[in-house]
């Protein structure tokens, strides 16, 4: 795994490279990360369940009513 | 004659309902703790469903709802711009994080720092920062080259740096990039 070594998505600008220019991504990382995580453990609100079961109930009559239309 | 088609794929509900988290996610951090975020998951879901034969099974469902997520979120916003009035200063005027501050930079902060960068960058680093994409993904669902949106990140970093005063330095700003007039210790 050392054979080549790859510059992991260095940046090419000419950036700060020191510690805590490290650091400070680091930190933009991990706080998106919480920011986003925060919100997903949040769950979905009942009123989008409930939209989904009404949409998949709405479809399925939709579905037999063409299906015994078809037989007649 | 078509193939019977009893209800949505159940699959298709299936696969839905597990991405409705992240989507839920990504629409709070397209537009804040909203209504507008909100009805925008509720419009992402209506579409989708609608167009479930479009979606191709096997391919990445993810992406493809983000996709539909976000060019809803534009077009919500072009008209909404005809209808407010501009508010972009406002943003910057509201970030008041201190230089300094970061030790303890709590996630409000970030979140403020996050809504005031310009709409592309936000969701380039949220794409790929948090929603788990690759930055090929990410430019499909934007719609743009992979360059682009690898730039779209490198500048949405830079500018969270610069506003959450995580420069070089530690302990200040490196230039009080913000002089951020009427700082006078905000309360904490």
């Amino acid at each position: 795994m050392n054979g080549s070594k790859k510059p992991a998505d260095r940046s090419p600008s000419p950036q700060p490279t020191s510690g805590s220019f490290q650091k400070a991504q680091e930190t933009i990382t991990q706080k998106l990360r919480e920011y986003y995580d925060s919100v997903e453990d949040e769950g979905i609100p009942d009123r989008f369940l409930d939209l989904l079961e009404k949409l998949d109930e709405a479809e399925k009559k939709a579905g037999k009513a063409a299906e015994e239309a078809g037989r007649k | 004659m078509t193939s019977a088609r009893d209800g949505a794929s159940p699959d298709f509900k299936r696969d839905l309902l597990a991405q409705l988290p992240a989507l839920r996610a990504f629409a709070v951090s397209l537009c804040g703790r909203s209504d507008q975020a909100d009805d925008l998951l509720q419009n992402t879901i209506l579409k989708a469903w609608s167009n479930q034969e479009s979606f191709a099974p096997g391919t990445n469902m993810k992406a493809w709802l983000f996709r539909i997520l976000r060019n809803d979120f534009y077009s919500e916003l072009r008209l909404r711009r005809r209808e407010l009035p501009d508010s972009d200063g406002e943003h910057s005027a509201r970030l008041t994080v201190h230089p300094g501050q970061h030790a303890a930079l709590d996630l409000k902060d970030f979140r403020r720092a996050l809504e005031a960068l310009p709409n592309d960058h936000r969701e380039a680093i949220v794409l790929v920062g948090a929603s788990g994409f690759s930055y090929e993904e990410a430019a499909a669902i934007c719609g743009c080259a992979v360059g682009t949106l690898k730039s779209r990140v490198n500048r949405a970093r830079a500018s969270l740096r610069e506003l959450l005063s995580l420069a070089e330095d530690d302990d200040f700003g490196p230039d009080m990039a913000f002089p951020a007039a009427g700082t006078a210790a905000k309360p904490v």
